[in-house]
């Protein structure tokens, strides 16, 4: 399918009754226009990032850049051939931490959640209360409390300090509950009444019916944790992470202006591709896996 | 279904002429015993949960009734943080006149937002839909931009906003958008309410998604007539998990506005008339290091998002009635 047919099927209703063409051209209309204001943001950073240095310091500054150049990135290059930790390094603590933290917090907050959506047992609504409650408390005072319980673990300095706790996060186990809800009791009896264990009804029926809530947790997840820099807990230079560095080269101050730009641009870009890709694995194949009752 | 079997069944023992007075704890325990796999899926989640969340929330909890300056030991004071925070602190009543406005302003607004957009995106094709999910979800994802405001409301004649207001007319000076008290509470609410469609907006486009496409056909069957209808009466209905979800997650943001505006106005702002509960927290936990002052300011926020959340969930409940 060309781009143009994509488009033009996009503004006639699909096969939904009670829909008028009218009210949808309106509607997408409407969307159009706040969209673009959504997306400033996006293009601005785009733009600086191909700005040439004295596009960047002009005054007044202009949005859309004119002559672009690549020069910030080849800079960029430069600065880190010559940084003192091998830049594969930051690149391995980085990916380490994200991949590790985002599958082990969809893992573990999945199975948490799942007993605690479909069956009542000693203690599940209380522990599903303060999950909630949790969420609401101001993450700014903890922080020390959270200090003094990695410092008797003895995890200071160490990537665990970093990836443990993001395994449980509370709002990816408060997702995934109000998913699991969802899902008809029936399937998960149909299942256990052929004959598979807890562990197999998760795995084979509840994961693969709530996939959009788990590719929405990776989406909300992956960034937090691309963006990390280490934060208290991590010292040793070649343990800091790829925002760390990347925020060095930043804070070099006037003259790296135009690297700088070029940093936010490559930063952004990891977790928009993710965005792009798992948007694309979710469309349309959903409620089609026995959901209906 | 298998929390009716979980009820039922010391019931039936009894009436088979079983240990009839098993006590409430043989009954509990034997219900623990029959849920063991639940527990043993739970775990892993829970005890790290209760590690790095739940320790540091009791501890700082308990800190509220202490000064504690992070060199000298705690020192118990009991009410005492309590009533100068709120007998004795200007400041603080500034912030949580501030704060409410916030919520009260952006928490409807944006929860509002977050669902119409998501719900008309939902109608688009999925090319189309993928594309206007990452457009509106931008702001979110691309971290700090928000500084792009900045040049909107530089108070120079070189701002974008003076700028535009001049070349038409509408003022002759520029004005000094984010040092005047009249207009930093509102453009912070504006960006706030830019930078909204976050984590709610997903997990509306998620929800929408696993709605069962067969209850909408059975609904215009039934005489379901245009889609404002099919709205309240079938897509509201089955996504109230998600709708649950959106509210807090929505009101808890609303509530701690602190980044944009310390980004926007400053830290202090000048006269503290962008300073919300947040950044008094933050005041007294990473500035004056008073952290029991600092927890009892936490606590007491807790309180304000918790009555909210309670009242908004008894709404919600009256969805699609």
């Amino acid at each position: 399918m060309t781009l143009y047919t994509r488009v033009i099927g996009a503004l006639r209703p699909p096969k939904r009754l009670n829909r008028s063409f009218a009210v949808s051209f309106m509607l997408f209309a409407l969307l159009l226009a706040f969209g673009s204001f959504m997306i400033l943001p996006l293009v601005y950073a785009v733009n600086n990032a191909f700005k040439p240095l004295d596009e960047l310091f002009i005054f007044p500054p202009r949005f859309f850049v004119r002559n672009p150049t690549l020069e910030n990135f080849t800079d960029l290059a430069v600065i880190m051939g010559n940084s003192w930790v091998p830049f594969t390094r930051y690149v391995a603590n980085t990916l380490l931490i994200t991949l590790v933290g985002t599958a082990g917090h969809i893992l573990l907050a999945s199975a948490a959640a799942y007993p605690l959506a479909k069956f009542r047992f000693p203690g599940s609504g209380m522990l599903f209360k303060i999950v909630v409650l949790s969420l609401m408390f101001s993450p700014h005072v903890t922080a020390i409390p959270n200090y003094l319980v990695m410092s008797q673990l003895g995890w200071i300095n160490t990537q665990a300090a970093i990836i443990v706790p993001s395994l449980a996060f509370s709002l990816g186990l408060f997702l995934m509950k109000q998913f699991m809800e969802q899902i008809p009791d029936a399937l998960i009896e149909a299942a256990k009444i052929d004959g598979a264990n807890e562990y197999r009804v998760f795995w084979q029926i509840v994961m693969p019916n709530v996939k959009p809530a788990w590719l929405t947790l990776m989406i909300l997840q992956f960034p937090a944790l691309w963006g990390t820099d280490g934060g208290n807990f991590i010292y040793s230079e070649n343990l800091k992470t790829l925002h760390y560095a990347l925020s060095q080269i930043i804070q070099g101050g006037i003259a790296r202006a135009g690297v700088g730009a070029a940093v936010a641009l490559l930063l952004m870009t990891v977790p928009i591709l993710l965005f792009i890709i798992s948007q694309s694995s979710v469309i349309q194949t959903m409620a089609t896996s026995g959901m209906k009752e | 279904m298998v929390q009716i079997q979980n009820t039922t069944e010391p019931a039936l023992q009894g009436l088979a002429g079983g240990p009839r007075r098993e006590s409430r704890l043989a009954l509990l325990w034997k219900d623990i015993k029959k849920s063991k796999h639940y527990y043993i899926m739970m775990s892993p989640y829970m005890i790290i949960f209760f590690l790095f969340t739940v320790i540091p929330v009791v501890i700082s909890f308990g800190l509220s009734f202490f000064y504690f300056n992070m060199l000298e030991t705690p020192r118990f004071v009991g009410w005492e943080n309590y009533s100068r925070l709120l007998l004795g602190d200007d400041v603080f009543m500034i912030a949580l006149k501030n704060t409410f406005l916030f919520a009260v302003i952006t928490g409807p607004l944006s929860y509002i937002a977050c669902f119409l957009f998501a719900w008309l995106i939902n109608e688009l094709s999925p090319f189309v839909r993928a594309l206007m999910t990452l457009v509106f979800y931008a702001p979110s994802i691309s971290g700090n931009v928000f500084f792009i405001w900045l040049i909107v409301f530089s108070g120079d004649s070189y701002g974008y906003l003076n700028g535009f207001l001049m070349k038409i007319g509408v003022l002759l000076e520029p004005i000094i958008w984010l040092q005047n008290e009249k207009y930093i509470l509102a453009i912070i609410i504006i960006v706030q309410l830019w930078l909204s469609l976050g984590t709610s907006f997903l997990a509306f486009i998620a929800g929408l998604q696993t709605v069962d496409q067969s209850l909408f056909e059975a609904a215009a069957m039934d005489g379901i007539k245009n889609r404002w209808q099919e709205l309240w009466f079938v897509t509201l209905p089955s996504m109230r998990p998600q709708l649950m979800f959106g509210a807090v997650m929505q009101i808890t943001a609303s509530f701690a506005v602190a980044e944009v505006s310390i980004a926007l106005a400053g830290f202090p702002s000048v006269n503290y008339a962008g300073h919300t509960v947040v950044t008094h927290l933050m005041d007294y936990g990473t500035l004056r290091f008073e952290m029991g002052y600092a927890s009892a300011i936490a606590t007491i926020l807790f309180g304000i998002m918790l009555g909210t959340n309670m009242m908004t969930q008894k709404l919600l409940r009256k969805v699609g009635e």
